[in-house]
């Protein structure tokens, strides 16, 4: 039995476990990756100490400042059940693997959005993609749409129309991104925007070949022959481990106070999962560190 | 280890492929990387061996792995 267990392994999940082993807790680590969606970002400006810094490079010195410590990690496995024990909490792995603790944080982030439309799941990889940066140049020459209004959607939709052969660029709403992508945007040849616009379906054979669009005020329909669906709306909160037993707000996120704690004693939270405002690498670092200094004194409270 | 083939389909803006990278250098393993942006061949002899349009594709041996999944990795590695 630990006394605190780290659910999820980016940046708070990460610094949690550095201010864990200073203040010599015996701390296990559970996550499916290191990293987390720094994973999925390229060029890091705005953290402190480092001018310019690439996600993984990032993560790489997180992980070695964390392994001069003896903190015990559980990396790949995912985490399928988390609950109230008597003595603390449990984890229970997708493997069956069972692990216990006095006390627990939460860090297990957000992922993309999902359209959940027909062929989405089916053509996941295989033409549909989350990320952009990763699989863009994959579909140099060819015809995609990005779907999504927002500055992600407008960031993938300008990248493409450098490489692909034609972009359409889908939006739900009117484009809520920056006036200053949207300008950019405007100037393309090879790009089409269709606004207030539902994504219907993703259809193909063994690979994406196009998509259904509906206009959301006229009701008509029109397929695109895309090869490429990059999707782009946003995030969700990973939180369905707690879902149930742990207050969430109406976005899914676990409430927390300024301390860190969730409605359960002893359970804390910390980065993209909570709804603490401002989503940034800097912030899930401190978050992080602050729930552990407030897991340590309520262990210290139970000891006396 | 040494006798495995390993080879990783990736572009240059990915940043998990990168870590993927790092985490074959760091195990010691030798690999070939094949740079698919920009490239119909190689990016067609991916989507053949691994039915995947995104990247990484690590094929160890004959085995695909898609995604930086070091579970999988390690397994196939040893």
């Amino acid at each position: 039995m630990s006394d605190l267990m780290i659910i999820g392994g980016g940046p708070a999940g990460l610094a949690a476990a550095v201010y864990a082993a200073r203040k010599q807790l015996k701390t296990l680590l559970l996550s499916k990756d290191i990293g987390g969606q720094v994973n999925l970002t390229l060029g890091i400006e705005n953290y402190l100490g480092y001018q310019f810094i690439e996600g993984p490079e990032l993560i790489d010195k997180f992980q070695s400042q964390m392994n001069q410590f003896p903190i015990d990690q559980k990396i790949g496995g995912k985490v399928s059940r988390l609950e109230k024990t008597t003595k603390g909490f449990q984890a229970t792995l997708a493997s069956g693997e069972k692990y216990q603790s006095t006390v627990a944080i939460l860090t297990t982030g957000k992922r993309p959005r999902k359209l959940n439309v027909p062929g989405e799941t089916e053509f996941t990889g295989r033409g549909v993609t989350y990320c952009a940066i990763c699989d863009g140049p994959v579909f140099t020459g060819q015809r995609v749409a990005v779907v999504g209004g927002g500055n992600s959607a407008l960031e993938a939709a300008l990248d493409m129309v450098k490489i692909a052969e034609y972009v359409n660029l889908i939006s739900l709403t009117p484009l809520t991104g920056d006036t200053l992508l949207i300008e950019r945007l405007k100037g393309s040849q090879n790009l089409s925007i269709f606004l207030e616009h539902e994504t219907e379906r993703i259809e193909g054979d063994t690979l994406v070949s196009g998509i259904v669009i509906k206009d959301r005020k006229s009701g008509k329909r029109q397929k695109l022959e895309v090869s490429g669906v990059f999707i782009e709306i946003g995030l969700v909160p990973n939180s369905e481990l707690v879902k149930g037993w742990v207050e969430l707000n109406q976005q899914g996120e676990v409430i927390v106070n300024c301390a860190s704690e969730t409605s359960v004693p002893g359970l804390y939270a910390a980065g993209d999962v909570t709804n603490v405002p401002e989503k940034q690498i800097v912030v899930a670092a401190g978050e992080g560190a602050k729930a552990v200094l407030q897991a340590h004194r309520y262990l210290q409270r139970l000891t006396v | 280890m040494a006798d495995k083939k390993v080879v990783i389909y990736s572009t240059p803006t990915c940043p998990i492929c990168k870590r993927t990278k790092e985490y074959l250098t760091e195990k010691g393993v030798q690999y070939t990387d094949l740079n698919v942006a920009g490239s119909k061949e190689l990016t067609k002899e991916m989507i053949d061996k691994s039915g995947q349009m995104s990247v990484p594709v690590i094929i160890i041996d004959d085995q695909v792995v898609v995604g930086f999944n070091q579970g999988k990795i390690d397994k196939l590695l040893s």
